[in-house]
């Protein structure tokens, strides 16, 4: 029996030797996320996302640092106020040998808003457009109800499904692979759930050449078993590396490393609305009006946070200290500001000050399961704050409680992150520093309540700008005057990191995508 | 036994009514799933769509109400992630799980009976010590460790065996297995030790025991004295007598090793239904969640049941209509 057993052990490792070897075109990438599902406008989450560009492409696409680069648009240029004119790309088809026209554009805008039951949907990119018109099969100008100078940026989120497949396809439809008829690099052959989802090369893609001709993707969600399993030769790349293994990688002969800040900023919400904020107690734990209403506390807070520290000891490493919402270089971000110094000498003056000479008892809370380290970063600000007198407590849960609670209000000082998906600041802007406005749908993460009218209106201007330098300056100064205010305390931005074998090439990206597009067998 | 059979489900029916809302009350006070699905940059406008067309607007009573109408005709709703029936994408996952669990239950009978006889018979010998030792550890050491272990061992220094997933798997009967092809047993071989190891130490364990007080009874020296080979004696009317205690509690833990296959299946991204609840558990996607529980409560009922039967067969002294 054993000696059956170990034999048959032998066989298998030497079959799978061979087949290793007899597909060396195929690259085997490990990913942390897997999709919901295939359906490109089901649910929009970074998982999904990315596996959309392999078999789809949107009319505009983003460069590794999320610059705007033609896709299946060639131009878009604004008419007038009201309009945009959108150039479509000659001889582009679908998998299927159909012509890709400005009909399968019209089709997937008006299919956004009416996918059924969708979690989080993108609807939000395109409720601007008023009006669809065909001027000729590669020409369509977009109406809308006033000046929308982002509509670019919002149309470079979501990716052109054909109209001849999408019509009355269901989201399982795409699963299955029959609705999943791309202009895209890569064709769907197999969707197995939770173990890989397997492409083959479009040869007639009219892109660059793809130097792949099967993508295998693992979904692999424990960091150790993904990395593992690189290490084992599994795979030939993996994404997310958790920060504890850069180390021991970067040193192994056989891998290489690809690093890349991202646009995840890691900050702190501070209630500075109510009079009353629910964490907040004084030193004999009687309840007191919210400090955090006055700004000298919360630059206090600032003062007292030391980012570097974090940076080189909890993130090994692995995160930019951060001064304001975006990373530099990218649209509308200040060149003046710059990441707070650590100063607990200047905290406490300033908490004294504001009158609280021996500081008051606040709780931070903050999720352990959301961001890289995010439990250890809550725990380190707690202590740098209760260094300069503000004794703070910490209370870390699971995402699916934590936001919860927090979009309920429950928190007066909690760590979240913020990934700006669109590259430019007016994202983050609108959804983190603008007053909470349900009807004009603002401020939907302002989960601290910071309000400062002359930040909405500079920011309200520059969403109706549509000449861009006019735009930028307004959204810089919108920025400069809602981050002086200290509305979030910025700590930093991730860095991702990709591992992959020595033969390898990429580079990463800020989005966090892993794109066999640019995955290089290195010279 | 029908009478036995009929008394025995509706008490289940009353078990599967009072978890179901146990569960659902539970993840109803978690919190909001949409809180996690939804984009963050979403606008409360699109927020307050989700919620209605989730149906996450209705009051708790109600939307217990639905799910309760829905499962009594076998509709657990749909996955809120998915978009699926969410039976459907759980009974997809079944089949990997039955089958990593089938592994480890037969890993676990071929070596741990076998061992625990030895270790019985042989409980001063050195042979005999050196399993007792090997039991502990395998009782003792949790089973992350050991799945990484083996990974770091098989996979990355020996690169014997593939770290993770499921490889290549065959329709047999219309089911995706994988034991049928080299590649699918090579990714097998690491998953099933690991969920084995334990297992494998309670056979072990309740093997020698059995074998231990066996030994010292009547019918073996009775059976010795009438001149019947050793073989016989323990392979037959030992073996036939310590099966009873065995077969029972191995029953009871394969129900455990489908419903709690968890971490073994996380740490080797193996994609059968433990992964998938976990992932379920994190965007707080309640009708996986739900509908995973009551599977799990069934599959135990039936499990037990199944025990119940073969524990009447194997001492026929044990009638099943005479339970109190």
């Amino acid at each position: 029996m054993r000696n059956k057993f170990m034999a048959l052990v032998t066989v298998c490792i030497l079959l799978l030797a061979c087949a290793s070897g007899a597909f060396a075109q195929t690259l085997t990438i490990g990913l942390k996320g897997e999709p919901t599902s295939l359906d490109p406008h089901f649910h929009n989450v970074t998982a999904n996302n990315e596996q959309a560009i392999y078999v789809f492409d949107k009319l505009i696409r983003q460069d590794s640092r999320q610059k705007l680069m033609p896709g299946l648009a060639v131009s878009w240029t604004p008419v007038s106020d009201n309009v945009w004119e959108f150039k479509l790309r000659k001889d582009v088809t679908f998998h299927d040998g159909s012509p890709f026209t400005a009909e399968d554009v019209k089709f997937t805008i008006e299919r956004i808003p009416t996918v059924p039951n969708s979690p989080s949907s993108f609807t939000g990119m395109v409720n601007a457009i008023k009006k669809i018109e065909i001027v000729d099969p590669l020409t369509i100008r977009f109406h809308t109800d006033g000046p929308a100078p982002l509509l670019p940026r919002n149309l470079a989120t979501f990716n052109i499904i054909s109209k001849k497949y999408g019509e009355g396809a269901t989201t399982a439809d795409f699963n299955s692979g029959k609705a999943a008829i791309g202009t895209g690099p890569y064709m769907l052959v197999e969707w197995k759930r939770g173990d890989s989802i397997i492409y083959k090369r479009n040869d007639t893609y009219w892109g660059e050449k793809q130097p792949w001709e099967t993508i295998i993707a693992k979904p692999i969600t424990n960091d150790g078993t993904r990395v593992a399993a690189l290490k084992s030769g599994d795979v030939d790349l993996i994404n997310f590396v958790p920060p504890a293994d850069v180390a021991h990688l970067s040193k192994d002969a056989k891998l290489t490393l690809a690093k890349s800040p991202s646009t995840r900023l890691i900050y702190l919400h501070l209630d500075s609305d109510r009079d009353d904020t629910p964490m907040v107690t004084d030193n004999d734990g009687n309840k007191i009006k919210n400090p955090l209403k006055d700004v000298r506390v919360r630059k206090a807070i600032s003062k007292a946070i030391n980012r570097k520290a974090i940076a080189a000891r909890i993130m090994d490493g692995l995160a930019v200290p951060a001064a304001q919402m975006l990373p530099d270089g990218y649209e509308g971000t200040s060149t003046t500001l710059k990441p707070e110094a650590y100063d607990p000498k200047g905290a406490k003056a300033l908490l004294a000050e504001a009158g609280y000479p021996d500081g008051f008892k606040i709780t931070i809370h903050g999720p352990n399961d959301r961001y890289v380290n995010d439990g250890d970063i809550t725990q380190a600000i707690a202590q740098m704050l209760t260094k300069v007198g503000i004794k703070t407590e910490v209370n870390t849960m699971p995402k699916s409680v934590y936001f919860g609670k927090a979009s309920k209000l429950e928190f007066s000082l909690m760590l979240v992150g913020w990934a700006t998906d669109t590259g430019e600041h007016s994202n983050c802007l609108s959804a983190l520093l603008h007053t909470y406005d349900k009807d004009k749908g603002f401020g939907s993460s302002n989960r601290g309540r910071y309000s400062n009218p002359k930040v909405d209106q500079l920011l309200e201007e520059a969403l109706v700008t549509v000449e861009p330098k006019k735009h930028n300056e307004l959204l810089v100064e919108a920025v400069e005057l809602g981050l002086g205010d200290v509305g979030i305390v910025p700590i930093h931005y991730q860095v991702n990191v990709w591992a992959m074998k020595k033969d390898l090439n990429y580079k990463g990206r800020t989005d966090g995508y892993t794109l066999p597009r640019a995955i290089s067998v290195a010279d | 036994m029908l009478a036995f059979l009929i008394r025995r489900i509706s008490q289940s029916a009353v078990v599967l009514l009072v978890m179901s809302l146990l569960v659902f009350v539970g993840v109803f006070y978690i919190g909001n799933p949409i809180d996690i699905l939804i984009a963050p940059d979403a606008s409360p406008a699109e927020y307050a769509r989700a919620v209605h067309d989730l149906g996450l607007d209705k009051p708790l009573w109600e939307q217990y109400g639905i799910f309760l109408k829905g499962a009594l005709h076998g509709d657990f709703g749909n996955s809120f992630v998915y978009n699926e029936p969410a039976l459907k994408v759980i009974l997809d996952r079944l089949p990997a799980t039955l089958e990593l669990a089938f592994a480890a239950m037969l890993i676990a009978v071929i070596f741990g009976i076998p061992l625990g006889m030895v270790a019985g018979m042989k409980a001063n010998h050195w042979i005999g010590r050196n399993i007792m030792r090997f039991s502990i550890l395998g009782f003792s050491l949790p089973t992350f460790w050991v799945g990484l272990m083996l990974i770091i061992i098989f996979s990355v220094h020996l690169n014997w065996l593939p770290s993770g997933g499921r490889g290549e798997t065959v329709m047999l009967l219309g089911i995706p297995v994988s034991f049928l092809t080299l590649g699918g047993l090579a990714h097998l071989i690491l998953p099933a030790t690991n969920l084995a190891l334990f297992k494998t130490s309670l056979a072990i364990r309740l093997t020698r025991a059995g074998v231990q007080e066996n030994m010292q009874m009547d019918y073996v020296k009775f059976a010795r004295a009438k001149g019947l080979p050793e073989t016989r004696v323990i392979g037959l009317h030992v073996m036939k007598n310590i099966m009873i205690p065995v077969v029972t509690v191995l029953g009871m833990e394969f129900g455990s090793l489908i419903a709690f296959a968890v971490v073994t299946e996380t740490i080797f991204a193996w994609p059968g239904m433990g992964k998938l609840v976990i992932d379920s558990i994190g965007v707080l996607d309640r009708p996986i969640i739900v509908a995973y529980l009551l599977i799990t409560v069934t599959m135990f009922i039936i499990i037990n049941l199944i025990v119940d039967i073969l524990y009447s067969i194997l001492d026929p002294r044990v009638r099943l209509g005479q339970e109190r």
